[in-house]
């Protein structure tokens, strides 16, 4: 049984100027799931991530994690958060073991050196210990930011844009850390821009547009969904509506008229096109070209981000 | 109150004090020593005397109290202000703690370095002038709420100010005059009785009369009226500070 370690409902923010960027928003995250939000700049992902933290305060709704509500026990709420923030903000002159500390030490916990020693091993940051961090590429800060986020065990972890501007050595690190710290049972909410990381790495999928979850989803259905294909009629002649002896096909006809289209998963076809064309045939149903596409969980995202929103 | 939280915050603090505390000390006890050479030795040999007290040991209060309030103000704001600019505030933000710990522990790093330093102070003043402390209990305590309420000050301004300008413009154009017109280098009685009245209204003259009594036993305005003014200037930094976390007046929006 899987139950939720957060749970978002009726959330909004409003900026202090006026500026809507979170809408309604309602949503639970799983125990131990790795969650990914995606959706384009200025979506509202890194509003919603630093709302859960407490570094926002939201306009409406509640949140609560862990069963904590995050105004009324915050204490208990944050205590289960580790953050890695978008931005590479860092101390300049502490050193790296230092700031390690500090973070783990802010959380209330006492000192564990051998676990913050395999740490920075894990992230191989354990040769740069006495480096001042303001010394360190931005990579290795990057590295630093996680250390400092996983410093206090958080049972939840939020990674906001974890592999912006990051290069291939470390994206391929952090991913393996993402998935040991999934195995091991935290919880990981990331948000990020590109799809490819979401269809790798995530359970689920979430996608945000505009201060609004427009579709939040397993990546297994929505991978189903990318193994449908479409298959496209030219008609010869404009439709007004699609007659009834098509209804069973599930059929879309284009606002024109003109274009007659027909999903279906490729892996379970069974001779439907063949029923379809012959029907069309006896309809007397005329069209000059077809053909055939796969939508990609990329063309699902354009399509969805790129729709103008809603009212 | 969780006390790791609270010790790491004051460590972090302090070590960053640790880091430049040859600075932190060589500019104090230079610009002391500067204070004497003028108005020790230059001045003091016209005035001589006030209030039965020599004029070298009479400043030793005021110059004390002088760095007391401007180390205070200016580590606790500059302390809260640098994380605000850098945007590592973000950890302090997202921490378990509440406002009181954050303010608490960032106030006793500040209350501590300042004390160290009016210590400092202090003890180059009586490599030059015969130090005599009537009151030491009183002494400390006065010096004390001093630097807790004006590192109060400090953390309000570090907050406020959304630049360096202004977080250096609070300091330079209130604090530093109000401590030269609060009595420092002279006795309020002194001045002409339309700038006493004048002087009633600061608040630098109360910490500067109740310290020197410390020390000398005597007194511009009574005691407990000294003890009243600081008392209330420090609850009023207090229910700033309350207002500043109720509404997360410029450190949440
Ligand atoms: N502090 C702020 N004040 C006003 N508007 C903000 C603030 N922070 C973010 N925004 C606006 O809110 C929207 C969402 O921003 P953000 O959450 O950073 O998006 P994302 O992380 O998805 O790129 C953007 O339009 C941004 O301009
Ligand atoms: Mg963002």
């Amino acid at each position: 049984m899987t139950h939720n370690i957060i749970s978002i409902s009726g959330l909004s923010k409003t900026y202090p100027k006026g500026f809507e960027a979170l809408r309604n928003i309602h949503l639970d995250i799983r125990q131990g799931e790795l969650f990914a939000l995606l959706g384009p700049n200025g979506a509202g992902k890194t509003t919603l991530i630093n709302l859960i933290c407490g570094i926002v305060r939201p306009t409406v709704g509640s949140v609560s994690v862990g069963g904590f509500d995050i105004i009324t026990r915050y204490k208990q709420a944050r205590a289960m958060i580790g953050l890695v923030p978008q931005e590479l903000t860092t101390d300049a002159f502490e050193t790296v073991w230092a700031t390690v500390c500090y973070t783990r030490g802010l959380f209330g916990k006492r000192p564990d050196p051998a676990y913050l020693e395999k740490l920075l091993r894990d992230l191989s940051l354990w040769e740069k210990k006495d480096s001042q961090i303001v010394t360190l590429s931005g990579g290795m800060k990057r590295r630093v930011l996680i250390a400092k986020a996983l410093s206090h065990q958080p049972h939840v972890l939020f990674l906001d844009e974890p592999t912006a501007g990051v290069d291939v050595a470390l994206r391929r690190d952090m991913w393996q850390l993402v998935r040991d710290l999934r195995n091991a049972g935290v919880t990981i909410i990331l948000t990020t821009h590109y799809i490819e990381e979401a269809e790798e790495m995530a359970d689920r999928i979430g996608v945000i547009r505009k201060g609004e979850l427009i579709l939040v989803e397993d990546k297994v259905e929505l991978m189903r969904k990318l193994g449908m294909k479409r298959l496209s009629l030219q008609l010869a002649e404009p439709m007004t509506a699609i007659p009834p002896s098509l209804a069973g096909y599930g059929l879309e006809l284009s606002p024109d008229g003109n274009v007659l289209t027909y999903t279906y998963d490729s892996q379970s076809e069974r001779g439907m096109i063949a029923a379809l064309l012959d029907t069309l045939n006896r309809l007397g149903i005329a069209f000059h070209d077809l053909n055939t596409s796969q939508r990609s969980l990329e063309d699902i995202f354009v399509s969805l981000v790129h729709e103008d929103a809603a009212p | 109150m969780n006390p790791i939280a609270f010790l790491t915050i004051y460590r972090y603090q302090m070590a960053r004090t640790w880091r430049t505390l040859f600075q932190s000390v060589f500019s104090p006890v230079i610009s002391t020593s500067l204070y004497f050479v003028v108005f020790g030795s230059a001045i003091g040999s016209r005035i001589t005397e006030v209030d039965g007290i020599h004029y070298g040991a009479f400043i030793v209060p005021g110059l004390v109290m002088m760095s007391l309030l401007t180390q205070s103000v200016s580590n606790a704001s500059f302390a809260i202000y640098f994380p605000r600019f850098t945007g590592t505030i973000y950890e302090l933000l997202s921490a378990p703690l509440s406002y009181m710990e954050i303010v608490l522990s960032y106030t006793a790093a500040a209350v501590s370095k300042s004390i160290l330093l009016a210590t400092i102070i202090l003890l180059t003043a009586s490599i030059f002038v015969p130090l005599h402390i009537a009151h030491p209990v009183w002494m400390v305590l006065f010096m004390l709420l001093t630097a807790t309420t004006f590192s109060l000050l400090g953390f309000i301004i570090g907050i406020w100010a959304d630049n360096f300008e202004k977080l250096q413009l609070v300091p330079l154009l209130i604090v530093t005059p109000l401590t030269f017109l609060g009595g420092t280098f002279y006795s309020v009685q002194m001045l002409p009785p339309f700038w006493q009245t004048v002087s009633l209204f600061n608040p630098v003259v109360y910490l500067i009369s109740g310290f020197r009594w410390s020390f000398y036993d005597i007194a511009d305005v009574p005691l407990s009226i000294s003890l009243l003014v600081t008392g209330a200037f420090l609850a009023i930094c207090l229910a700033i500070l309350a207002w500043i976390f109720k509404t997360g007046y410029r450190l949440k929006q």
